[in-house]
């Protein structure tokens, strides 16, 4: 006969309220099984743990019930305070009388509330009878960490892991490391050089003895679970000898092609043979194939010959390679919309309608000007300028829903680039709302507006076009209630932030959920902000959703911090919550295998003494499963069960309803 | 069946009615309905399972057996899936099951199957109202009740 207690919380009068808890614990002292029951005002209280541990030592007891909140809440106080007092912890089952009884039945007569109450008890009760004494899962954990994307969130949290001990390999889509911060100009709000901030970093990131690189390489496939993650990297063909190029450059410059450069954002040409900017990292050229000829026709081929170390193979493949780690960091960041969405401001017949990280580009001493501020379409310096903020954003017909939040910020950074570099020019900005929420970011805007004369237009732009190599804006002040034309030698667009394309697919890949933007769903909004519901693979940066470069470094270095908390310890702990199989009944039909979610079940060979396989059985991987029990109800056999909640729990519950 | 039930039938029917419910959506929303104070029947009973995947159609014969009025079946969004693809086998098990129900001559009026998110407290608290009380005027489900006494006798 079992011996249990029945802990009844009263929580204060949260309980107490609308349930009579000393009816219920008396009604329950009936019931077979139960040796001891009583109520208590607060149970989770230190001497309501107490009194639990006391009971159990003097009762006796083999298994606990206590009747209060939700199990969400104090599941673990309850099963460590039975650990404590030497009970298995999985024998203390919580009965939810609180959120789904007390709080949400108002009768206060009492009836209805204690008449549930003591239905669920007797229930959880039954249950509990036939509970098995469980033992935590031990995991070994690989200790190596992938971090996809290496933007600025992708280096800090690469940065953050390397000094905490840990080997981190950074896999970068494109040749160079540094993501979009390296394109732009100054950052608000203290105006220092992106490059001259970040670059350092990427070095850094580049000799750090515990960072590998893996630039021009994807994600291939993604096997695994927490601490033992299998990945597969395609290391996409640079056609340049990574080890042997000394980084010297002659190759790009003998080059004879040249094509519209991605990182210029088509505003100058690059050779075909290439890094993306000058200071890339690493410093290695890659082959544009698609528009090589030698690759391409078999013609040309210059590169290799005026390349000293030889380093430059034509016929070099793309290479899969394998890394195990124990955990993942996803910092593949943002692109802009594109510009060609624009059609009503022009983009596209006019030229000198750009978007706002072209004019970061303009802006830019490492860019096609050479920081000065030239129009695209003749090179002429501009006299006036237009920025149309929320191109995209806010807009829910044409574009997004939501706001981009940097956009404010950054067009308020543009009109005083221009101030200072066009000394008598004069900006225009036509804007919504103002967002400026940020430490000094308020300050910043009224500056751009005191001091460097930006002229700030509340409302929306209808139409632009051209007149006499002119560029006419015409829109609404709401302000002051008029229709307003300006003449305009640019335009500049705050184009939206949107995902990344292949966002979806990565995170189908990785298992993780993404909202109707593709934008990562962090496990909580607040509380696991860099957190996915995969376990053992964390968020930072622009893939959750638009946010400046501080929120972005903060990001990687907190999901640094969850890693390295993570590979702490040699072993972790699981909830033993896993399917088991009845190898005497298993009769292999392999439903369970193609209803796991996880791949978690294998065919495990069954040999004979000679050592021949006889049959093959189904086995479950318990560093895989998760517990969820679809192969369970998918069993024809009734061979799989989950520990925690097998059919005979689940029927003892059913049968005392 | 308690005395309790005996009690309040004799002054009008309470049906009884035993939801199954996912611990990461419709658990959570029950939750939520809890802690903003919502009011619903207290006639519902809930038995949480890891998952609407791990339903076994046997346990919601096994509750009509001891004496549900109705059963509601009820997880996470599709899509929402806390293990990715639970709730589809869910709802595929469910299309398969129903239909075998319904053949059998039970009142599909009894039987519910629905997605709660954990923001969804709301609808946890229209949904168990709702079916309560459709139960309560198409009365008690005594053709099963019947069959099990007279299996017993």
């Amino acid at each position: 006969m079992p011996r249990i207690g029945v802990f009844v919380c009263q929580c204060g009068n949260n309980i107490a309220a609308t349930v009579d808890t000393k009816k219920v614990a008396e009604e329950m002292k009936n019931l077979p099984g139960v040796v001891f029951a009583c109520d208590y005002k607060f149970m989770c209280s230190s001497p309501g743990q107490d009194m639990l541990k006391n009971a159990i030592k003097d009762n006796k007891l083999d298994g606990v019930i206590v009747s209060a909140c939700s199990p969400h809440m104090h599941e673990k106080t309850f099963r460590k305070a039975c650990e404590s007092a030497g009970l298995n912890p999985y024998q203390c089952e919580i009965t939810n009388i609180r959120e789904q009884c007390s709080w949400v039945h108002h009768d206060k007569t009492k009836k209805a509330g204690t008449l549930k109450s003591a239905d669920l008890t007797r229930m959880t009760i039954e249950r509990l009878k036939k509970n098995k004494p469980l033992a935590k899962i031990k995991i070994p954990v690989k200790k190596k960490a992938i971090v996809i994307g290496g933007g600025i969130a992708g280096i800090q949290a690469a940065l953050d892991i390397a000094e905490g001990g840990v080997d981190v390999i950074i896999v970068e889509k494109e040749p160079s490391i540094g993501g979009n911060m390296a394109r732009l100009s100054e950052t608000f709000p203290t105006m220092d050089c992106s490059q001259c901030i970040l670059t350092p970093k990427m070095v850094e990131a580049e000799l750090h003895e515990r960072i590998t690189l893996y630039t021009y390489s994807e994600i291939e496939k993604v096997d695994g679970y927490i601490g033992n993650f299998t990945v597969q990297i395609r290391r996409k063909s640079k056609y340049v000898d990574e080890e042997r190029c000394t980084g010297c450059g002659e190759c790009i410059e003998k080059c004879p092609f040249k094509v519209d450069s991605a990182f210029e954002l088509g505003m100058t040409k690059r050779k075909v043979i290439y890094t993306p900017f000058p200071q890339s990292v690493p410093n290695v050229p890659v082959i544009d194939a698609p528009n090589c000829t030698k690759i391409q026709k078999d013609k040309c081929g210059v590169c290799a010959i005026v390349c000293g170390p030889k380093c430059i193979d034509f016929k070099m493949e793309d290479k899969i390679v394998t890394v195990e780690a124990g955990a993942i960091i996803v910092a593949t960041g943002y692109q802009l919309m594109p510009n060609e969405r624009f059609g009503e401001y022009g983009y596209g017949r006019i030229k000198d309608v750009i978007s706002g990280m072209q004019f970061e580009r303009l802006a830019s001493a490492s860019g096609p000007t050479g920081g000065e501020i030239k129009r695209p379409s003749d090179g002429k310096v501009p006299r006036s300028v237009v920025f149309i903020q929320c191109a995209g954003s806010r807009d829910e017909k044409k574009g997004v829903s939501y706001c981009s939040k940097v956009c404010c910020m950054y067009t308020a950074k543009h009109t005083m680039l221009y101030s200072h570099k066009v000394h008598h020019g004069q900006s225009y900005v036509f804007y919504m709302d103002i967002r400026a929420g940020g430490k000094r970011y308020e300050e910043f805007v009224r500056r751009a507006i005191e001091h460097d004369n930006a002229m700030y237009l509340r409302g929306r732009v209808s139409r632009v076009y051209e007149r006499d190599g002119k560029v006419l804006v015409q829109g609404a002040d709401t302000l002051s209630g008029n229709q307003v034309e300006i003449e305009a030698d640019m335009v500049v667009l705050a184009t939206a932030i949107i995902s990344r394309d292949g966002a979806d697919t990565l995170a189908q890949k990785l298992s993780i959920g993404y909202d109707k933007y593709k934008f990562y769903n962090e496990y909580h909004p607040k509380l696991k902000p860099v957190e996915t519901v995969t376990a053992g693979i964390f968020l930072a940066g622009t893939c959750m959703g638009p946010m400046d470069i501080p929120d972005s470094v903060a990001q990687g270095s907190a999901a640094a911090s969850k890693v390295l908390s993570l590979f702490s310890a040699d072993e972790m702990t699981r909830e033993p919550i896993t399917a088991i199989v009845n190898k005497v009944t298993c009769n292999s039909c392999w439903d369970c295998l193609t209803a796991c979610p996880y791949s978690a079940i294998e065919r495990d060979a069954v040999k004979n003494r000679q050592g021949v396989i006889t049959k093959w059985l189904a086995k479950v991987n318990e560093g895989v499963c998760q517990g969820c029990g679809v192969c369970v109800a998918a069993c024809r056999s009734k061979s799989i069960d989950l520990r925690g909640y097998t059919d005979e729990q689940v029927f003892a519950a059913i049968n005392a309803f | 069946m308690t005395e309790h039930t005996e009690q309040t039938e004799s002054c009008g029917f309470e049906p009884k009615i035993m939801a199954f419910v996912c611990n990461w959506c419709t658990y959570a929303g029950a939750d939520l309905a809890g802690t903003s104070r919502m009011e619903y029947r207290p006639n519902v009973r809930i038995i949480k399972l890891p998952c609407t995947g791990r339903i076994d159609p046997l346990f919601i014969i096994k509750a009509f057996e001891n004496g549900a009025d109705g059963v509601l079946v009820s997880g996470c969004h599709p899509g929402d899936c806390h293990y990715t693809t639970g709730n589809y086998h869910a709802r595929r098990r469910w299309i398969g099951f129903k239909n075998l129900m319904e053949f059998t001559g039970i009142d599909m009026r009894r039987l519910h199957f629905s997605w709660v998110s954990a923001s969804e407290a709301i609808k946890w608290v229209d949904l168990i109202n709702g079916i309560t009380d459709e139960i309560k005027k198409i009365g008690p489900f005594m053709e099963y009740k019947g069959l099990k006494e007279k299996a017993s006798l």
